[in-house]
């Protein structure tokens, strides 16, 4: 059993939960994921860390009530406990020697990309950070990204805050304007990424993404988690999460992503209700 | 007198056509009657050929004699000097090629029903005595095992019971690793494997479960930090392998690994899990060994009308164990032997519709000793499917052997061990089980841990000597 000591609504989907785990808080790095089961009978959910704190012996985990999983992680208070928290797993991003990185991320997946620009901006990397929303009260972490970038654009698709547009007009612009990175790393939705690296590859800026497919143990032993990368069956959970932008199969991705989309759909309505009757 | 006939008492199970629709066990096991029944067919030779056929090397004359008698806990305390697990290896070792293959009964007739006798006695054991296993005196010496499957388990058995502080390192939520998410209920109950599992507890041995060896601690870690003074690796088998043909990502696509982590270690059968799986209405299981026939048969309890086993050699190369080939043909699992896919169909949606294959004929054998399959030409066909499992075998996990400096490891990725004993290239860590061997069966990753807790006690005695 590992104890909530933090619970923080970021936006009214998404939600930071601060995990007492001292053995993994000493071992996690940027880029790794976690396990998550809320109770006992609950599903196996594969979350990137999106901080730690090493002395306090904690790990920071944010997420989106997607499912029924996520909502049931999302009932846990502030003092209980989730059932089962295993990690760190995956490799953590490879950011050594890096002078100039645009970090790019999108929705929740800035809570992953975070740690990420932290430990970039902790070895002096120069960050430009691109963050990229729905809309304005979808906005989570500025004040964190703000203390890690050298520049910050924040991006809401219906311009209600910062500008107007996606992620990939400010980065189309700065590569044909003409400004260098070392390397773009990108972390958000698929069909954002998919973008992203369509973005950068005419530019040959080498951009790294971060996948999260459908996991089931995230220890290597059950390949649910497959992959095409450079024509290659690669394993998110050993092999990556990270892998190079311009070798993933980004479509045969996003469409392995839906398969248990009914699914979900009914076991969060079927949550729903129980959580309505409760409140009844 | 021994009992002369020339056939086993035969094993009561439910019916196929009732079983095939639910999860329980197949196989219901012997009465008290039975079992003394089945005792004295044998013979109590003076060679006890049995022996030499269990990689554990349980006194299996010894025991049956004690059924024949009717002295089941006797029976029981004669296996438990051997084996830690004997009501999951009396329900899934191969004995026909092991203990009973060896069977002079066998030569005239069928084989003693020592497998069948080694379940009644370990249930007969667990249903009725209740007395917890006597802790043993402590030795003072510490030994971690990394994974609770049956090499781990097995390990932390034998040397608890010398004495020794085990604690098992489980990356899992929950101990038994392939008992417990790749063998299936209906074949062994997972309330049987929790018991076994809660035995070991009771004799001192700790099990940390989400300890993911290779990540959160390290071997070094363990052994420089956490004083354990040896370390066996048993864990487990790794990554699921695919053929490479088009189409394998398409959804409905699995590994039988993850189809059946799905059904077996999250509850996927039952209608109240959270675990979604696969609505299926014809599902082909490529392989043919013992996975690929759980898979198979867990596809159809979960309401396929079809299911094929689709395997590239013919019936008598099936690698899986005769009984578990009979009982899904009783079941209704339909063997397309000598078929290979070649490629995966898809609809619009990204969804299997179907696969292309081939037909099969055996050439000359090859390295393996097994006849060589060869396409048939122009013998190209469709079968329509809607869900496709691969059971071809998996590859080992790299967590370990990349993250554990000297530790060396074959070509295949396999940890690369001394001989029998267990002993890696690293002084006092101790390996076995699937990491060492590649998929193999659950007597086999014990046989190795009772070895290794051998080896371990007499490595740290001489140390300390």
């Amino acid at each position: 059993m590992f104890k909530i000591v933090k619970r923080r609504e970021l936006n009214p989907t998404v939600t930071e939960l601060v995990i007492e785990a001292p053995l993994i808080a000493k071992k996690a790095k940027a880029g790794q994921f976690i396990i998550i089961r809320a109770k006992a009978d609950s599903e196996r959910i594969p979350l990137t860390i999106a901080g730690y704190d090493r002395e306090g012996g904690t790990v920071t985990i944010i997420f989106q009530v997607v499912g029924g999983g996520t909502m049931e992680l999302n009932s846990l208070a502030e003092g209980e406990y989730v059932h089962d928290f295993v990690g760190p797993l995956g490799k953590a991003t490879e950011i050594e020697g890096l002078k100039k990185v645009c970090v790019v991320g999108g929705g929740v997946g800035c809570a992953i990309a975070l740690p990420v620009a932290q430990a970039l901006h902790a070895q002096g990397t120069k960050v430009v950070g691109i963050v990229g929303f729905r809309d304005k009260d979808l906005v989570i972490l500025e004040d964190e990204f703000r203390a890690c970038c050298d520049e910050l654009i924040i991006m809401t698709d219906d311009g209600s805050y910062g500008r107007k547009g996606v992620v990939t007009v400010p980065l189309e612009e700065k590569l044909s304007g003409g400004e260098t990175f070392d390397e773009v790393i990108t972390i958000g939705p698929l069909i954002m990424m998919k973008f992203v690296v369509k973005t950068t590859r005419p530019h040959n800026v080498k951009t790294i993404v971060s996948m999260n497919p459908i996991m089931v143990d995230g220890t290597g032993m059950c390949g649910g988690c497959r992959l095409t990368v450079g024509g290659q069956t690669k394993f998110a959970c050993v092999d990556g999460p990270d892998f190079d932008g311009f070798e993933v199969d980004f479509d045969e991705a996003m469409h392995r992503g839906t398969m248990y989309k009914e699914f979900e759909a009914h076991a969060r309505d079927k949550a729903c209700n129980l959580f309505k009757k409760e409140v009844e | 007198m021994p009992n002369m006939d020339p056939k086993k008492c035969p094993m009561p199970s439910q019916d196929p056509n009732v079983r095939n629709k639910n999860f329980e066990e197949v196989a219901l096991g012997y009465t008290a009657e039975m079992a003394v029944n089945e005792a004295q067919r044998c013979l109590q030779c003076k060679n006890h050929p049995c022996r030499s056929g269990c990689p554990v090397d349980i006194d299996i004359p010894g025991f049956i004699a004690e059924v024949a008698k009717g002295d089941f806990e006797a029976a029981y305390q004669v296996i438990a000097k051997s084996s830690a697990l004997p009501a999951v290896c009396g329900r899934v070792c191969p004995q026909e090629n092991q203990c009973e293959g060896k069977c002079i009964r066998g030569i005239k007739g069928e084989p003693v029903g020592i497998g069948r006798l080694e379940r009644f006695v370990a249930d007969w054991h667990r249903e009725n005595v209740h007395t917890p296993a006597a802790k043993p005196e402590p030795n003072g010496h510490k030994v971690a095992v990394i994974g609770a499957g049956p090499s781990g388990l097995t390990v932390a058995g034998d040397l608890a019971k010398m004495g020794y502080k085990v604690t098992i390192y489980e990356a899992l939520h929950v101990a038994g690793g392939v008992l417990m998410y790749g063998i299936p209920e209906f074949r062994l109950p997972k309330d049987i494997v929790q018991k076994e599992v809660d035995g070991l507890k009771e004799l001192g041995v700790d099990i940390e479960c989400n300890m993911v060896i290779g990540k959160v601690l390290t071997i070094d870690e363990l052994m420089n930090d956490y004083g354990f003074e040896a370390v066996y690796i048993a864990s487990g088998a790794g990554l699921p392998r695919f053929m490479g043909i088009p189409g394998e990502s398409l959804k409905g696509v699995y590994s039988a690994n993850e189809y059946l982590t799905r059904v077996n270690l999250m509850k996927a059968y039952k209608p109240d899990s959270h675990t979604p799986i696969m609505k299926s209405k014809a599902v082909a299981v490529v392989g043919g060994g013992n996975v690929a026939m759980d898979a198979a048969r867990c596809a159809k309890r979960l309401g396929a009308e079809n299911v094929y086993i689709v395997y590239r050699r013919g019936m008598a190369e099936l690698p899986a164990r005769k009984e578990e080939v009979e009982h899904a043909e009783e079941e209704g699992i339909i063997f397309k032997t000598l078929t290979n896919p070649v490629e995966v169909l898809g609809d619009e949606d990204g969804w299997v519709k179907g696969m292309t294959c081939v037909e099969m004929e055996l050439g000359e054998p090859d390295a393996s000793g097994r006849r060589r399959p060869i396409v048939k030409e122009g013998s190209e066909f469709e079968l329509e499917v809607d869900t496709m499992i691969m059971a071809l075998g998996t590859s080992p996990n790299p967590l370990i052997r990349s993250t554990t400096p000297g530790l060396d490891a074959d070509k295949h990725g396999c940890i690369i061990t001394n001989g029998p004993d267990g002993l890696t290239s690293r002084p006092f860590v101790y390996a076995g089980g699937d990491a060492v061997t590649g998929a193999a069966t659950v007597i086999l990753a014990m046989g190795a841990g009772k070895e290794a807790a051998k080896a371990i006690d007499e490595a740290i005695k001489a140390k300390n000597s």
